[in-house]
């Protein structure tokens, strides 16, 4: 910690993203997400960047339902690797996403104005 | 139990104007107007001020905004921001003040415009690059992802949500201030617009301006002033996540480790509080503290609010205003919940008012269920 940081963690997340990876970290042995420059609880700045298998459960989900617009999905993921993110389910009717549901991720490439994301696709036999 | 208990009481209180509030008003402006009717309540002046404990999501250092209209250099201050259970904190703030001698008499003060200048002006958010890409509609989404969970683990139902939101209005009827008083049944908050499932608009808490003060001293000087003292009998405080991806559990809130620490510090259990003020951001919260606080197992929140049992003439009395769902939410409501809660054992409750009232316990929370304060009130009949 006591060199300059190179690049932000959100940073080094992006260029994982921009290869078409869902990244987490690890520290002592407990993997988390969002990345840090330090792990939460323990404070270790031995951290390791892995790549998710992109496999994961449906925690919580709520359907949005902006005025003049279309209903959309918000979901927490618990992914298999032990970590948890917001994303979005995508390709089913969002009332239809349910806790408990296994989803596997897909990246949505940057743009111009965004940044890549992942969001998540229904995995029936996942 | 706590060393402290007991050495600091709320002896006045005051809400600013409430609900929509002269046009171009500030949120200083009802601060300062809640101060100056809170200490014409218990009878002292500004004078005799010599701290300041505030916080709003309209003004970044609070307290300077504030001193300064008043014209005041208290010795000590506090510009705590935790989000709408930022009171509860000033609240052990001033009493941990007050025993150490750094101040005598405090007032904690907020105010907000946000009915008149639009939610998303009054409360601009912070860019989070792991959840702006999904736009979840900051706070409803939050409250209703633990929402989700809660009726996935439990089996909770829309229509017990529904029962907090119309023991909320029954207690609003009772209520001059309150901002909503017209009938509501389980029906009306099921058939009302749908914001973020499973909530409807009628699940979530009112979008109002307000604020208001609360004059805190030492159990000395309280004996001689207009209103009868309440003391603050122990308080506890947590933090659990920012974000609401980051919430360790769903359906357990940092209320249940905020709640035991003021129950323990103030010799108290959950069984002796006469009347409970619980900070009604969204339907499921009063279904989650209740739960955390101990009032009924975790999982059993919804069926024990069935049936109207927190409403008026209910087992338990809880959120007699009329609480954030139809009373009042300027956007930190945690202020009005103390109010209520001293009030309450004040006696000056009207209509509403319940009988034999000496221990209160308002619960603050603030973020996306991220901060949890607990403060347990009494009468001079529980020191």
């Amino acid at each position: 910690m006591s060199e300059p940081a190179e690049k932000s963690p959100l940073a080094v997340f992006r260029e994982y993203c921009d290869r078409g990876e869902l990244a987490y970290q690890v520290g002592d042995g407990e993997p988390f997400f969002y990345p840090r420059l330090a792990a939460p609880g323990t404070g270790s700045t031995d951290l390791d960047w892995k790549v998710s298998g992109g496999l994961g459960t449906v925690y919580a989900t709520t359907t949005l339902f902006p005025r003049g617009g279309d209903p959309y999905d918000v979901s927490l993921i618990d992914l298999d690797e032990g970590f948890r993110m917001m994303s979005r389910v995508e390709g089913i009717d969002p009332l239809e996403v349910k806790v408990g549901m296994r989803v596997k991720v897909r990246m949505i490439p940057g743009t111009d104005d965004d940044a890549p994301y992942p969001v998540f696709d229904i995995a029936e036999d996942a | 139990m706590s060393k402290i208990r007991g050495n600091a009481a709320i002896v006045g209180t005051a809400e600013s104007d409430l609900g929509a509030v002269a046009p171009d008003m500030s949120p200083i402006d009802l601060m300062a107007q809640g101060t100056m009717r809170a200490l014409d309540d218990c009878g002292l002046a500004l004078s005799d001020v010599d701290g300041i404990l505030v916080a709003a999501s309209q003004s970044r250092m609070a307290a300077l905004s504030l001193c300064e209209y008043l014209g005041v250099n208290p010795g000590f201050f506090d510009s705590t921001q935790v989000g709408g259970s930022s009171f509860m904190a000033h609240l052990t703030h001033a009493q941990a003040a007050i025993a150490a001698g750094l101040c005598e008499t405090v007032v904690v003060a907020y105010g907000s415009t946000q009915r008149t200048i639009g939610r998303a002006t009054a409360s601009a958010r912070e860019p989070n690059p792991y959840e702006d890409p999904y736009k979840p509609m900051m706070p409803p989404s939050a409250y209703a992802l633990a929402a989700s969970r809660h009726m996935h683990e439990f089996g909770t139902t829309r229509e017990q949500l529904a029962e907090v939101a119309v023991a909320a209005r029954n207690w609003a009827k009772l209520n001059p201030k309150s901002f909503m008083t017209d009938d509501l049944t389980v029906e009306d908050v099921l058939n009302a617009r749908m914001i973020s499932h499973p909530f409807t608009v009628r699940d979530c808490c009112l979008v109002t301006d307000g604020g208001g003060a609360i004059v805190v001293t030492t159990p000395e000087r309280a004996k001689d002033l207009k209103q009868k003292p309440v003391y603050i009998l122990g308080t506890g405080e947590a933090i659990t996540h920012a974000m609401i991806s980051q919430m360790p559990d769903l359906t357990t809130s940092g209320t249940a480790i905020s709640g035991p620490i003021a129950f323990e510090r103030a010799g108290v259990k959950p069984s002796d509080i006469d009347v409970l003020a619980l900070y009604d951001a969204f339907t499921i919260n009063v279904i989650l503290f209740l739960e955390d606080l101990g009032y009924c197992k975790k999982g059993e929140g919804g069926a024990f609010v069935e049936g109207g049992r927190i409403g008026p003439g209910g087992e338990l009395a809880v959120n007699t205003s009329g609480g954030g769902l139809s009373y009042c939410h300027p956007g930190m409501y945690g202020l009005l919940v103390l109010i209520e809660a001293a009030r309450q054992i004040q006696g000056v409750c009207g209509e509403r008012q319940q009988d034999n009232v000496n221990l209160t316990l308002a619960h603050g929370n603030g973020g996306v269920l991220s901060s949890q304060c607990t403060v347990i009130l009494g009468s001079e009949e529980t020191l």
